[in-house]
């Protein structure tokens, strides 16, 4: 590593920050990087910022949650054979080991032009980089009937873990045998492209066990099973037949939440004991105030060399809120990778090394179909120059041949494994 | 480039003074390396259930990816899949990297 022109890049940078009035309190003269969101892109951005700066860059982490809970593996809370609190984590590693700053609070705007961001809580942070994490929020406004009062404590969406995963649960343990319950999925893009099919397993599983007269019924807004589709239908057709219906081209456009009835753009209305809607997804609340999100006004395009804004300059976006590029998911294993490639880049770009021309990634995504049996799909991705994007590698990737029981014990090492990766 | 004259290639690198062009090469293989780290832990030093990577000697790993790369291992759950997206160097270069981490 080049101590030397570090050393120049960061005093140089500290000379910038005096002049534009954002010299730091306490002596601290390295760069200054602010986080915004402490999910699987933003913490894992945070901790390898530090790591790779050799603790030469400041690193602030805003995060409104007082800890980490992993939304992969909280499918399992549903079907009831894991708990929330083994997928939450403390953000207290980040700071102890690390050296991030964490502040628990919500980012209210952000200032391209100065570099500045305001905190709810009516603190400004400066900064030289700022990094955009804040994952997903829903469109409501395609959902008229869930904007009433009352209407969002009452009708899920649980894809966002926490306490809308324990709600979710207890709807379904109060649920009577023989009731029906009835998830809706929105057209791709969304967080977790398997991720609903998964849960319909976890909920049959518990089903077959628990109340075995009563009904999963998927409502897919996308012609078909958007990932895993076999796999996923060979679970339901085998494992919980008469259980499982999958019904595909299934627009949700309203909510009665009054009377649990679901209204599509095309099909007769279903009403259920226990619905589970799954709202469209763009990016997260700041993403958008702050004019990032430039694709569809839904997802935030970027460089994919820095994941730098192609729309506000020293801005970096990552995670579920980016524009994804062909065959890249929106998960926490891709947005795992996309804090380290960002947190590369913006190391280099402020200590004026090359930025890396050929950023190489996989994801990597296990599903459980039951409690214990998980399949996966697995990709490699690869900077195409040309192309400027990330493209799949020809011939990489794959599915399980089929559901097994090792690739469920590998599947909750992965989740030990990649919150250690984010966290520890 | 064969991979014994990649290794030696590496071998270089890891032992003489670091040039830019080598550093940035370097950088390169450590970028490539972190994203193993999302199951293999980082900088290879996995949680309990995984294999480590950390310390390996650079000739295992690279034969055991080449291995999985030719589809060589027989109950390989998705290894195969992922050694499929790089090429030997890049595995070369990723393999020297864990190679020269702490156990």
């Amino acid at each position: 590593m080049q101590r030397r022109q570090f050393l120049q890049t960061g005093s140089a940078l500290g000379a910038m920050g005096l002049v534009s009035g954002c010299a730091t309190v306490g002596g601290g003269s390295g760069p200054k990087v602010v986080v915004v969101g402490g999910g699987y892109s933003g913490a894992t951005a945070a901790k390898y910022l530090r790591m790779w700066s050799e603790h030469k860059i400041q690193v602030t982490l805003v995060e409104p949650s007082d800890a980490f809970i992993s939304c992969p593996m909280s499918n399992l809370v549903i079907g009831g054979s894991r708990t929330l609190t083994e997928l939450t984590t403390p953000y207290d590693n980040l700071t102890q080991r690390h050296g991030v700053k964490v502040i628990q609070d919500r980012v209210d705007s952000i200032d391209a032009d100065k570099r500045v961001v305001k905190l709810a809580g009516g603190a400004e942070l400066s900064y030289d980089r700022l990094i955009v994490s804040p994952g997903v929020d829903f469109m409501w406004e395609t959902l008229p009937g869930m904007n009433k009062a009352g209407a969002k404590d009452k009708v899920m969406h649980a894809w966002k873990a926490g306490q809308q995963t324990l709600t979710l649960r207890q709807q379904l343990e109060a649920m009577p045998d023989g009731g029906v319950f009835a998830m809706s999925i929105p057209l791709a893009p969304y967080r977790c492209p398997p991720g609903p099919y998964e849960r319909a397993c976890q909920a049959a599983e518990y089903f077959s066990k628990a109340k075995p007269k009563s009904k999963v019924l998927i409502l897919d807004a996308n012609d078909d099973v958007t990932s895993k589709g076999a796999l996923f239908k060979k679970a339901w057709s085998e494992r919980y037949q008469g259980i499982v219906e999958y019904r595909g081209k299934h627009n949700v456009t309203d909510v009665d939440v009054a009377t649990n009835t679901l209204k599509f753009e095309f099909n007769d209305d279903i009403k259920a004991s226990v619905l589970n809607v799954i709202p469209a997804m763009r990016a997260g609340d700041i993403a958008v105030k702050a004019g990032l999100a430039t694709a569809n006004k839904r997802w935030c395009e970027v460089d994919f060399l820095t994941f730098e804004s192609k729309a506000a300059k020293n801005v970096h976006v990552l995670g579920d809120a980016i524009q994804i590029a062909p065959g890249m998911p929106k998960s926490g294993h891709m947005a795992n990778q996309h804090g380290k490639t960002c947190a590369a880049a913006v190391v280099a770009l402020l200590m004026g090394q090359e930025v890396n021309p050929l950023p190489i990634y996989n994801n990597t995504c296990y599903s459980y179909v039951s409690s214990k049996d998980v399949v996966h799909v697995a990709s490699v991705h690869r900077y195409d120059a040309e192309k400027k994007t990330m493209l799949t590698v020809p011939g990489s990737g794959g599915l399980s041949s089929a559901a097994n029981e090792l690739e469920g014990v590998y599947a909750w090492s992965w989740a030990q494994n990649i919150w250690a990766d984010t966290l520890a | 480039m064969s991979i014994q004259s990649w290794l030696l290639t590496s071998a270089l690198i890891s032992s003489a003074s670091l040039s830019h062009a080598q550093s940035t090469q370097a950088l390169q293989a450590r970028s490539w390396a972190a994203s193993c780290a999302a199951c293999h832990g980082t900088n290879g030093h996995a949680q309990p259930g995984m294999v480590s990577l950390a310390g390996v000697p650079q000739e295992v790993t690279v034969q055991k990816m080449l291995d999985y790369k030719a589809g060589r291992i027989p109950a390989a759950t998705l290894m195969h899949q992922l050694a499929k997206g790089y090429s030997d160097e890049q595995i070369v270069a990723i393999a020297a990297y864990f190679a020269a981490q702490k156990k």
